[in-house]
């Protein structure tokens, strides 16, 4: 009887110590994850408040007149007229106009400098879009310098950052302020435009299709090799010395640094096979490599993961081997591929250092429409702006990394809410 | 051979009367006044229990009772299963006669789900098992290098353990067999054949409302109901059962086992079971594995009441198993 109270005492002072660590554990649990979530907040935070200013770009109003003879053109439709026409010219007047006690030289430089180089292409667009605005005035917003358009950001915000700026210039902007005809609106450049040298008149549009382009090709080839690959190592291939091998260079393929990838591909499909630099094409047939293993990988595991009971109900029904595989196997076996496949592919967009060794990192203006047109893509859209000096290429860079970050867990929550849906239980 | 057969069973049973202990320990409970009657309780019996299992098995060569048939579905002559180095089955020899419920019993891992594996070679799946010896369904060697599991398993159905139906609808499962083997013409046919192999299966009129919902939605007992009617669907000569009703309760087993009666009106059955209850209720003829060999066949009266073989009495009688 005294021996068993005894045990019970004992019981009872190991089990304060025991609930005490398992209290410890949760909080060491309770820590590391509010550390993980303090970090992504504090990269979050920093990105958005960095790049949000990106989204709106600074625009000025003035009047425009389409004046024919400024141009020098007598007929819209003839292209070559539309080359050589002096489409600078309206900026520039609209702007005298508008700031008529500016003389000399250096000031109307300063004066032009106001507008982007690019107002007066703007301007042509306009008029081709619409040819009866030609010999007419009209008030129109046009787009800022990205000096300008950084200062006002900036000054709106209270901390204005003239370095840039002539004394002369700041005094204008807060002319237009005042007469409320410079102001902020919708940057819609940054999504419809290519790649420039202009702050203000850069846009990812050329760095998204070429991502698109070559993630395309990536999942047009790296899938279905992936998946036959992972259903043949899994359900076809004999388990031997081989397969083993196989298996263990698969793994070792996942863990290769990716600019190694970028290597082999610079030196077989460029060096050897004559591929076209800077073109979707090698950039896909590159990441198809990076991703490969991924795919491969979670296709077994997801093919592992069917149950057997399922490959003998299909086998003793006299199903042969494939038609167990094609009507069974893959179709249980198919949301965690698709799911591999989803990251293997957040992954490949992500991706940089593969893509600067095989020319993608080029300075790309157009947009790419095919997958044999020089592109970019995204991430090295970011290395290249975070590299260029200019000040407005900051908040150019955070929102690039604010679209890239939005299709990656656009990519990542589909590939979990995939799974959710077509996961089956037994 | 199966004339000459009936005097063996003498043989062999006199062949362990060598061993005192061993005999002792096997008629302890029948033969009170043997002299061993001494030795009651369980403590004292138990090692020579031990004794009869690994004496009895090493010495052990010949099958009693009656193993073959005149009127055989298949047969099996000295089959051995190898898995890998590991020997699981030892020179087994047996007829399953047409239309016959055979039960296959024994302890776990005496091999009888491996042999009634061989008979639909289900076991080609395993890496490394190897069969064996001569198996032939109506004369025809299923082991031949020419003859094609497909078609031998579109003969010879089976119904698993575990009930494995299809994550797709219940009318799916059915029609599964008779689709890839291209049964139907027409999907009159098809549903003709359908709602026959339900009917069949004692499931038509639980789920004749429901056949476009999923089959796992189903019971575990109509789940297996539901794996015999797509077994049949493709209309066998022959159903394998292995251990159909263990993971199911009583009354969901008893209807499969009333199904099993019906059933042998137009198949040959070979079913293993844990439950000797249900061999002795469903089966014509009980064959008794042990550790690999097959020691006994009779008649299930015969082996329930008075089992040849002292193993087969010791297991029926609950001493080991």
């Amino acid at each position: 009887m005294n021996k068993s109270v005894d045990n019970l005492s004992k019981i009872k002072r190991s089990l304060t110590r025991r609930n005490r660590a398992e209290a410890r554990f949760q909080w060491y649990g309770r820590v590391a994850i509010f550390i993980g979530l303090a970090a992504v907040a504090v990269l979050f935070i920093d990105i958005i408040g960095k790049g949000h200013g990106a989204f709106q770009a600074t625009y000025i109003n003035l009047n425009v007149s389409y004046d024919q003879e400024l141009l020098g053109i007598e007929n819209l439709s003839d292209p070559e007229q539309l080359v050589m026409g002096n489409w600078d010219a309206l900026p520039k007047l609209a702007l005298r106009e508008k700031f008529t006690d500016v003389s000399g030289r250096r000031d109307k430089r300063r004066l032009y400098g106001l507008l982007s180089n690019g107002a007066g292409f703007d301007l042509k667009d306009r008029l081709l879009a619409n040819p009866q605005l030609l010999n007419t005035t009209e008030s129109i917003w046009l787009l800022a310098d990205d000096d300008i358009d950084t200062y006002y950001k900036s000054w709106l915000d209270g901390e204005a950052y003239a370095a840039r700026l002539s004394d002369k210039q700041v005094v204008w902007i807060d002319q237009l302020h005042e007469q409320g005809l410079i102001h902020l609106q919708l940057n819609s450049n940054l999504f419809t435009r290519g790649d420039s040298r202009e702050p203000e008149q850069a846009g990812i549009r050329g760095a998204v299709m070429g991502s698109l382009l070559t993630l395309v090709l990536t999942l047009m080839l790296s899938f279905p090799i992936g998946v036959s690959a992972a259903i043949y190592l899994e359900e076809f291939a004999p388990k031997n010395k081989w397969t083993d091998f196989i298996e263990v260079n698969i793994n070792n393929l996942a863990a290769v640094p990716s600019i190694i990838f970028g290597l082999l591909g610079l030196a077989i499909f460029i060096n050897f096979f004559h591929v076209p630099r800077s073109v979707p094409i090698v950039g896909g047939l590159v990441l198809t490599l990076m991703t490969l293993p991924t795919i491969i990988i979670t296709s077994r595991a997801a093919v592992k993961s069917v149950p057997p009971s399922i490959r003998e109900a299909a086998l003793g029904m006299g199903a042969s081997k494939f038609q167990m595989v094609l009507h069974h196997v893959l179709p249980l076996a198919l949301p965690g591929m698709l799911t591999g496949a989803i990251i293997g592919m957040a992954q490949a967009l992500g991706e940089t250092a593969p893509l600067l060794m095989i020319g993608m990192v080029a300075f790309i203006v157009d947009i790419p429409g095919s997958f044999t047109d020089p592109a970019t893509v995204l991430p090295v859209q970011i290395f290249l702006w975070a590299d260029s000096p200019e000040r407005a290429f900051i908040e150019k860079t955070s929102a690039a990394i604010m679209v890239l970050l939005t299709f990656l867990i656009i990519m990542n929550t589909s590939a979990v809410w995939l799974r959710k849906r077509l996961e089956r239980r037994w | 051979m199966s004339p000459a057969d009936t005097a063996k069973p003498a043989k062999a049973a006199s062949k362990p009367a060598a061993k005192p202990a061993v005999k002792a320990a096997s008629k302890a409970k029948s033969k009170p006044k043997a002299k061993t009657a001494a030795i009651k309780t369980r403590k004292a019996v138990a090692p020579k229990i031990k004794a009869a299992q690994n004496l009895d098995i090493a010495d052990h060569q010949e099958t009693v009772g009656k193993s073959f048939s005149d009127n055989a579905k298949m047969t099996m002559r000295n089959i051995n299963v190898y898995y890998g180095d590991k020997q699981a089955i030892y020179d087994v020899s047996i007829d399953i006669a047409k239309n016959e419920v055979m039960a296959m019993i024994g302890p776990s891992g005496c091999g009888k789900s491996t042999f009634l594996r061989t008979l639909n070679r289900m076991n080609d799946t395993v890496e490394g098992c190897r069969v064996e010896g001569d198996i032939c369904m109506d004369g025809e060697n299923l082991y031949a290098p020419k003859l094609d599991v497909v078609e031998l398993r579109a003969r010879v159905g089976m119904v698993f353990q575990k009930p494995n139906p299809f994550p797709k609808s219940i009318y799916e499962n059915v029609a599964y067999g008779p689709k890839i083997h291209g049964l139907a013409d027409s999907r009159v046919d098809l549903d003709e054949i359908v709602e026959n192999s339900l009917r069949k299966a004692s499931l038509w009129e639980e789920v004749k409302e429901r056949l476009h919902q999923p089959g796992t939605g189903l019971s575990g007992g109509q789940q297996q109901r539901l794996c015999i009617a797509r077994a049949i669907a493709v209309s066998p000569e022959v159903i394998l059962m292995d251990e159909p009703c263990s993971a199911l309760d009583p009354i969901a087993t008893a209807k499969i086992e009333e199904l099993i009666e019906e059933l042998s009106e137009n198949f040959t059955i070979a079913i293993v079971t844990h439950s000797m209850q249900q061999a002795a209720r469903v089966s014509h003829r009980t064959a008794y594995f042990h550790l690999g060999k097959l020691i006994e066949v009779n008649p299930t009266e015969q082996v329930f009441t008075m089992p040849q073989h002292q193993l087969t009495e010791a297991y029926i009688t609950g001493r080991f198993g």
